[in-house]
């Protein structure tokens, strides 16, 4: 069990975005699907503590995940948001940046390597960056702090078709060869399918289906 | 520097020719200031002639109390205004009140202990006065600008914060941007110094018949001590205040909903 959520509820000036939630979420690759608005990236901000739950409490690998210090947590839980917001300067010392805080060795190529990304990417400024390229160096950034699970928010949404499913063999590559847990919120079902072996259904900030993958996206 | 002129009512009455033209440039260009423009003359006077009264009872008093009692107001009411021009910061009283404290209390400690003025009413009412508006109108500025800086990186923010950084690593930027926001007009403006305008002290020494050269000398000094108290101030507002926009658990707050 990677997370265990019990009657989570959360609100946002005034809207209750999340209400009673209660799931747990498999070691694995989950798929948090459902409609905009239904509090698909609130719930994944919850679980590496960006916010905390008004009401209820999440567990991470059995322990509360009140009780781990915010900044390791996050290391290890890391959060690719939607929309790419990297540091002023180059791809390099994004890299850099996130390794050091992790205090893990960089291995730039690789992680660029990971994200679909040649390792002429590294001295590039960021400002010269694609979105969709952008939101691959976000990704390579959160692989240089070497996290054990990956938080996935909509990570393809600038994409093309090709380069989304460059990354989403990047992904399968790293949970077969570095242990890595994904949770991936998709307003899509097919790349749930593609990508998840276990999803959560949200509609309106209720959980609507929960369990294995076909049986939660029937 | 001991020289003095009078100056009469009548005097001051016929400087408000002036006044009268700026309301008539207002409403000939439909400007809509002619209100503004009275009650800013009207308030100035009334103002500064109680202020005048008040320090000619400390210079009278000749007391450090009194003095320590009328800038301890200041701070307070140089605290209160700075505030309302920084509203998008949570609780920005108290960053500021501590700002305007230390940056008048190290100046005038240090021009004290530096032997540059006596510590006598007479120099540090109208030096603290100085210091503390100039320190007050930099960590508004400062702060002002933090506020729209965290408005603006929200998502840079927490994207950093998401890394594991703590608030003060992914704030560093926009820490860095406020408080040079808030100290460059002043260095900007001791730059031309003397070249696009002669400042205050200097103007007012010149009319009150002292040498040039004392002039420039206490003008220089006045600038200095400025430039220190400005960066001292925009850096402990700066540096107190982006606290409050995070959570002890290194998480961003919710922004409050904008005052109208």
């Amino acid at each position: 069990m990677l997370f265990e959520l019990r009657d989570v509820s959360f609100s946002r000036g005034g809207r209750r975005v999340l209400d009673s939630i209660g799931a747990v979420i498999p070691v694995g690759a989950a798929a948090i699907v459902g409609p905009s608005g239904s509090g698909k990236s609130t719930l994944l901000r919850l679980l590496n503590r960006l916010a905390d739950p008004e009401r209820g409490a999440i567990s991470y690998r059995g322990r509360p995940l009140v009780d781990y210090d915010p900044l390791k947590l996050r290391r290890e839980v890391a959060l690719v948001p939607q929309l790419p917001a990297l540091l002023e300067g180059t791809v390099g010392s994004n890299l850099r940046y996130a390794a050091d805080l992790a205090a893990a060795e960089l291995d730039a190529e690789r992680c660029l390597h990971l994200a679909g990304l040649d390792r002429g990417f590294e001295g590039r400024d960021i400002s010269r960056l694609s979105v969709g390229e952008q939101q691959r160096v976000m990704l390579a950034r959160a692989l240089a702090q070497e996290p054990r699970v990956l938080l996935l928010d909509e990570p393809t949404s600038a994409l093309d078709a090709a380069a989304r499913d460059a990354v989403e063999a990047t992904f399968a590559q790293l949970r077969r060869e570095l242990d890595i847990s994904l949770v991936l919120v998709s307003h899509d079902p097919d790349q749930a399918r593609r990508l998840g072996d276990w999803a959560l259904r949200l509609e309106e900030g209720r959980v609507v289906a929960a369990g294995a993958l076909e049986e939660a996206l029937a | 520097m001991s020289t003095s002129i009078h100056v009469s009512l009548g005097q001051v009455a016929a400087a408000l020719v002036l006044v009268t033209v700026a309301a008539a440039i207002s409403r000939w260009r439909r400007a809509d200031l002619e209100r503004d423009i009275a009650v800013a003359t009207v308030r100035s006077f009334v103002q500064l002639t109680a202020i005048g009264y008040v320090i000619m009872l400390i210079f009278e008093a000749d007391t450090i109390w009194l003095v320590l009692a009328l800038l301890s107001v200041m701070v307070v009411f140089g605290a209160l205004t700075a505030r309302s021009r920084a509203k998008k910061v949570p609780d920005a009283f108290w960053p500021l009140l501590i700002a305007l404290a230390i940056a008048g209390g190290t100046t005038l400690g240090l021009v004290v202990a530096l032997g540059i003025f006596d510590p006598t009413p007479r120099y540090l009412v109208p030096v603290g006065g100085m210091v503390i508006g100039n320190a007050m109108t930099a960590s508004a500025v400062a702060l002002n600008r933090l506020g729209d800086e965290v408005a603006d990186s929200r998502a840079r923010i927490e994207a950093t914060l998401s890394l594991g950084a703590t608030a003060r690593e992914a704030a560093a930027p926009l820490v860095r941007r406020a408080l040079r926001s808030g100290t460059i007009t002043l260095v900007d403006s001791t730059k031309t110094t003397g070249l696009i305008f002669f400042p205050g002290t200097m103007v007012g020494m010149l009319l009150a018949g002292a040498e040039p050269t004392d002039a420039v000398r206490l003008q220089l000094i006045l600038l200095y001590l400025l430039l220190g108290s400005v960066a001292i101030a925009a850096l402990v507002a700066t540096t107190l205040a982006y606290r409050n926009f995070f959570t002890p658990a290194e998480q961003l707050r919710e922004l409050p909903a904008e005052p109208r």
